[in-house]
C-alpha cells in the first residue's frame, strides 16, 4: 500500500530532458527545411554547422556548470584569444604541437582559477570579477601578440590538426565529435558525480551546501578552473579549424554562449541545469545565422531572431516546468483529496 | 543499549569572538546520553553560535570540547567531521535544498559513490526510499523520492531532516528552530519527531522560542543571555508555568536592570 502511494507522479513524456527545446529546435530546423530547401535539405549545412558549432558549444557546456552553481563568467572570449595566442605562439616559434597544446590548457587553468580565487576567497561577485579578467586578459594579449594576426598555416600538415579537427570519412568533422564527448561527461558530472551534486546545492542555496558539508569555496575555485580548461580547449579547437590566429577571435561568443545555455534550458537562480539543453541551445543559435541568410532574409535578421528565441524558448520553459510535468499540480489535488479524506474520518 | 560514555557532547569554557564582537563568553554545555536539551534564549542570546561551534561550522576563539568525554581538536573538526561522531543538525531553513529531489537531499554531503566519485543513484534512491517509509513513517500523499523539497509542507520538509539525520546514525541530533512559520498542525508533527528521537535512544538539543513546546519535549532547559549560560534546570524541578514565570522575569528584569 504505501509502496504504490510512492510511486513516481513523472510521467514519461516529462522525463526527456531538455525536451521543450527539442522540439524549439525542430521546428527552427523545420521552418528552414521550407523556407530554404534547397540549403536545409543537403548535408553541406551541417557539416558546416558541425565545424563551427563545437567551440561556442564547449564554452556554453563549461558556463552551464557555473550558471548551475548560481554565478557567471563573463571571461572566457578572453581566453579564447589568450589561450589560442599561447598556441600560437609557441607553435610558430617552436615548431612544436603537443607542448604547446598543455601550456595553452595550463594558460586557460591559470585565468580561471584566478577567478576562482577573486569569487570564492576574495569575495567578489563574479561578474565583476570576471567582466575585470575578460578586460585584462584579453588586454594582455593585445600587448603581447602586437595586435597582429598569426598565420599558422603550417599546422594543418602536423597530426594534431587531423585529431581534433579532420573530416572522419572526408565528411564529419572531428571537433564535433570532440564536443559531444565533453558534453557526455559533463553530463555524467553533473547529474551522477558528486561534484555535479555540490554543483546543483551551491546554485540552490550555499548555506544548505555549507551545512551539509560542501566545501563551498573550493568547488567554486575548482569549477571557475574547470571553466578556464574547458575555454582554452575550445581555443584551440577553434585556432586549429582556422589555422590562423587573430587577437579578436572569440569576442563575438560571450552573448551566443550566454544565450545557447538559457535558450537551453539552465536557470539564472541557479540550483538547476540542464547540459542536453545546452547543446540543443548551442545548435539553436549557430543555426539561425545561416538559416536567415539562406532563407533569403539577409543577415540583419540574425539578432532579431535569436532574441526572439531566446524569449520563447525560456517562456516554453518556464510554462512547461509549471504545468507540464504536473508534479506541483498533482501533489496539491493529491494533498487537498487528503485533507478532504481526513475531514471526512473526523466527522 | 547501554552508552559507554557520560556526555555526547560537552561544552567547557567556550569563547567566540567575531571581531570586537563577544558572542559567547565561557560557555559550559552538557548534553547526556538519550537526553533531550532544551535551549533557550533571546535572539543574539548565543545559541546559533553555540550550535555552529558544535557542529562543526564556526570553530571557538578558544575553549574546549568533548565528544563521548574525547577532547576535540578544532583544527581537524568540521561539518563533515561532526557528521562522522554522530552529530546532526535541523536547521530552520537551511537544511535541505529546495529545488533538489528529496533523494539527493538526504545524501549530499555523503552520497554512495564508486572511487571515481560517482553516485550509485539506484541505491540512494532505495536507501531514501526507506527513511521515507519506515524512519519518518511517511504517508505523504503524491511524495517520492523524485520529489522537489519545494512542493513539500514546512512540517514535512524539518520531517525530512530529522529522517536524515536519524538514518545517518546521529547520536545527537540539532534542532534549531525547526518549528518557526509552521502551522500548529506540522509543529505537532514536528514534535512527534522529536519523540521519535527520544525513543530510538538518542539524544537532541531543541531551539526554540515556544516555551510551551520547549517544555513538553525536553529533559532539561538550559537559558543563555549574552553569551553565558545562566540557568540549567531539570524539567523534573520545574513546572511549565514557574518556567514561563521564570523566563518572562528574567526578559523584564534584563530591561530595567539594563
Amino acid at each position: 500500500m504505501a509502496k504504490t502511494e510512492l510511486r513516481s507522479v513523472k510521467t514519461g513524456f516529462s522525463r526527456v530532458e531538455a525536451l521543450p527545446i527539442i522540439i524549439v529546435y525542430a521546428a527552427l530546423i523545420g521552418t528552414f527545411m521550407i523556407t530554404a530547401p534547397g540549403t536545409f535539405l543537403k548535408p553541406r549545412i551541417y557539416q558546416a554547422f558541425l565545424s563551427t558549432i563545437p567551440p561556442p558549444l564547449i564554452l556554453a557546456l563549461g558556463l552551464t556548470l557555473i550558471v548551475t552553481a548560481g554565478e557567471i563568467d563573463l571571461s572566457f572570449p578572453a581566453i579564447i584569444t589568450f589561450s589560442g595566442f599561447v598556441y600560437a605562439f609557441l607553435f610558430s616559434r617552436t615548431g612544436m604541437t603537443w607542448i604547446p597544446f598543455i601550456l595553452a590548457i595550463a594558460s586557460g587553468i591559470v585565468v580561471g582559477f584566478v577567478n576562482g580565487i577573486l569569487v570564492a576567497k576574495v569575495g567578489m561577485p563574479s561578474i565583476i570579477a570576471t567582466l575585470g579578467a575578460q578586460f585584462f586578459w584579453s588586454g594582455l594579449t593585445v600587448i603581447l601578440s602586437g595586435g597582429l594576426a598569426w598565420n599558422i598555416r603550417a599546422i594543418r600538415e602536423e597530426f594534431i590538426h587531423k585529431f581534433f579537427t579532420a573530416r572522419l570519412g572526408g565528411y564529419f568533422p572531428a571537433q564535433a565529435l570532440w564536443a559531444f564527448a565533453v558534453a557526455v561527461i559533463l553530463w555524467f558530472i553533473l547529474n551522477r558525480h558528486r561534484f555535479g551534486e555540490h554543483t546543483l546545492f551551491i546554485g540552490d542555496n550555499m548555506s544548505v551546501a555549507q551545512v551539509m558539508g560542501v566545501n563551498v569555496q573550493r568547488m567554486k575555485i575548482k569549477l571557475f578552473t574547470l571553466m578556464g580548461g574547458l575555454s582554452a580547449f575550445a581555443a584551440i579547437l577553434l585556432t586549429l579549424e582556422m589555422s590562423t590566429y587573430w587577437t579578436t577571435q572569440g569576442s563575438g561568443y560571450l552573448l551566443i554562449v550566454m544565450a545557447s545555455v538559457f535558450i537551453g534550458g539552465t536557470s539564472i537562480f541557479g540550483g538547476e541545469g540542464t547540459i542536453a539543453g545546452t547543446v540543443f541551445g548551442a545548435f539553436i543559435v549557430g543555426s539561425i545565422e545561416a538559416g536567415i541568410v539562406a532563407s533569403g532574409l539577409g543577415g540583419f535578421w540574425t539578432r532579431l531572431v535569436v532574441g526572439l528565441v531566446l524569449i520563447i524558448a525560456v517562456s516554453l520553459n518556464i510554462f512547461i516546468t509549471k504545468r507540464g510535468s504536473g508534479e506541483a499540480n498533482i501533489r496539491k489535488s493529491v494533498f487537498i483529496k487528503g485533507l478532504r479524506k481526513e475531514a471526512s474520518e473526523d466527522e | 543499549m547501554k552508552k559507554d560514555y557520560d556526555h555526547v557532547v560537552r561544552m567547557e569554557n567556550i569563547h567566540k569572538h567575531f571581531g570586537k564582537v563577544v558572542a559567547l563568553k565561557g560557555v559550559n554545555f552538557e548534553v547526556g546520553g538519550n537526553e533531550v536539551i532544551g535551549l533557550i534564549g533571546d535572539n543574539g542570546a548565543g545559541k546559533s553560535t553555540m550550535v555552529k561551534i558544535l557542529t562543526g561550522v564556526y570553530a571557538p576563539t578558544y575553549g574546549k570540547m568533548y565528544i563521548r568525554d574525547e577532547e576535540v581538536d578544532f583544527r581537524q573538526y568540521s561539518v563533515q567531521a561532526a557528521h562522522r561522531y554522530g552529530i546532526e543538525t535541523v536547521y530552520q531553513e537551511r537544511s535541505l535544498g529546495e529545488k533538489q529531489p528529496l533523494w539527493r537531499n538526504f545524501f549530499v554531503g555523503r552520497q554512495i559513490t564508486n572511487r571515481l566519485g560517482f553516485i550509485n543513484t539506484r541505491k540512494e534512491k532505495e536507501v531514501s526510499q526507506h527513511i521515507m517509509l519506515d524512519l519518518i513513517g511517511f504517508r505523504g500523499a503524491g511524495i517520492t523520492v523524485e520529489s522537489r523539497v519545494r512542493v513539500l509542507s514546512g512540517g514535512e520538509r524539518q520531517g525530512i531532516a530529522i529522517g536524515r539525520a536519524m538514518h545517518f546514525d546521529a547520536d545527537l541530533i540539532v534542532l534549531d528552530e525547526p518549528t518557526v512559520a509552521l502551522s500548529l498542525k506540522e509543529i505537532r508533527k514536528v514534535l512527534n519527531f522529536i519523540q521519535k528521537i527520544k525513543n530510538s535512544n538518542r539524544s537532541c538539543v531543541y531551539i526554540s522560542h515556544t516555551i510551551s513546546h520547549v517544555y513538553e519535549v525536553s529533559d532539561r532547559f538550559v537559558v543563555i543571555d549574552r553569551g553565558e549560560i545562566v540557568a540549567n534546570i531539570k524539567k523534573a524541578d520545574v513546572s511549565l508555568q514557574d518556567l514561563d514565570d521564570f523566563l518572562l522575569k528574567y526578559a523584564t528584569g534584563k530591561e530595567t536592570g539594563a
